[in-house]
């Protein structure tokens, strides 16, 4: 039991980083969090030991999460406002505004194009994993990463002029 | 070597650092003479960096509260898996009580008794305005709380248990306004019963009890009313109150 609590709380900090991009929002990401973690502890008789505890826990974020996408609650798509986007870390006023970009760029993609993009990019995970947790083939984790990352090239390409010219700044 | 076939998901999982050793300089040989995937895969790992400078520093906070509690196996079960397991467990033994309660309702009543808890922790410790009608108007409040939820409310006499009546005020609740009285005992410990009209119609439930962020709340419903007595206190004691309330309300 204790042993499960330590490594629940271990991931934590992964889970919310990921319910983070993939939301937008701070309160909303962490309501996503503590759902799975509720999940994951009612259905931890189901982990099998030995597998990768991580793995298991991305893949009950990602049913918490598209349950919530399907059950059409109508928060899980509000548009992006200042607050939801308020940078909380960043140092210089170029960044901040080269981040808003890929934030806006990455809440416009589609869900199942976003979990991909972040399961790969910022969860690191090989594809075979992220198409583990997605519960798709690994052809469909390509398509995926493959229109994902060309859209937010693509929305950023406009962008990118600004920063480079405030960059000066620093 | 510009005839070296290189598909898009090695260029991916170039970017990725999947690709294996002895194809990556391959692949990299390839980029050097095609410029516009090179462009690509240089935007893709922008990607990739610019997503871990945004958002890692999320790791490095601190995690909420009930995120640990969440996480923790010495915290009960979370209130709505434990009371959709409870409803289960209870269709089981007594589906002759819960007669056609179906599953949903026990959501429903969850939910009020979450609602019920968030009021207490709102409007308990409330120094000037706990309440907007106090006590000493018992007569109005009963009567214009009753118009106001549609039902003829009775409030409960806890003065046996060292509790006396604060006041009560109206609040919204998931279907219509609610209402919600104050007690007070002489340590200045306070419980609030929530009450709403039109729950279940005609059914009756047991005492059901829940906890969440140290308060404890136990909710039933009985007739056209759903009752939540919600208190900073003890099982056992607030099990007492929610007794006496029960059988005041039920000559």
């Amino acid at each position: 039991m204790e042993g499960r609590d330590r490594d629940f709380v271990q991931h934590i900090p992964r889970l919310r980083r990921y319910a983070r991009a993939l939301t937008g929002d701070r309160s909303r990401a962490d309501d996503l969090v503590q759902d799975t973690l509720e999940r994951a502890l009612v259905k931890f008789h189901l982990w099998r030991p030995g597998s990768d505890l991580r793995a298991w826990m991305f893949t009950i974020m990602h049913n918490v999460y598209i349950n919530q996408v399907r059950a059409g609650a109508s928060a899980v798509v509000s548009p992006l406002d200042d607050e939801t986007v308020q940078p909380a870390i960043r140092a210089t006023q170029s960044d901040r505004l080269e981040v808003l970009d890929l934030q806006t760029a990455l809440l416009s993609l589609p869900e199942d194009q976003r979990e991909v993009l972040l399961l790969v990019g910022l969860e690191q995970m090989t594809y075979d994993e992220a198409a583990g947790v997605l519960n798709v083939p690994i052809g469909t984790v390509m398509s995926r990463l493959s229109r994902a990352r060309e859209k937010l090239r693509i929305s950023l390409k406009g962008g990118a002029q600004l920063p480079a010219g405030l960059k000066v700044v620093k | 070597m510009s005839g070296l076939a290189v598909t898009e998901a090695e260029l991916h999982a170039h970017v990725d650092g999947l690709l294996p050793e002895a194809r990556r300089a391959e692949v990299e040989e390839y980029l050097a003479t095609h410029l516009e995937d090179a462009q690509r895969v240089r935007a893709w790992r922008e990607q990739n960096a610019d997503l871990r400078a945004w958002f890692d520093p999320v790791l490095a906070e601190s995690a909420p509260a009930r995120l640990r509690r969440a996480a923790s196996g010495r915290r009960k079960l979370p209130l709505r898996y434990a009371a959709v397991l409870g409803w289960i467990a209870l269709g089981g033994i007594a589906g002759w009580f819960l007669h056609d309660y179906r599953i949903e309702k026990s959501t429903d009543t969850v939910a009020f008794a979450h609602r019920a808890v968030v009021a207490h922790i709102v409007y308990a410790p409330e120094v000037r305005h706990p309440v907007e009608v106090g006590a000493e108007q018992e007569a109005h409040l009963v009567a214009w709380l009753s118009k106001r939820i549609g039902g003829s409310l009775k409030i409960p006499q806890l003065g046996s248990l060292g509790y006396h009546l604060v006041g009560g005020r109206l609040l919204p609740g998931n279907q219509g306004p609610v209402a919600q009285f104050m007690f007070q005992d002489g340590s200045g410990q306070r419980l609030t019963l929530y009450v709403r009209n039109g729950a279940a119609e005609g059914k009756e439930t047991a005492f059901r009890y829940a906890q969440e962020r140290g308060i404890s709340v136990f909710y039933w419903v009985d007739g056209r009313f759903g009752y939540a007595i919600s208190g900073e206190i003890n099982k056992d004691d607030l099990l007492r109150v929610a007794n006496v309330v029960y059988q005041q309300l039920n000559p």
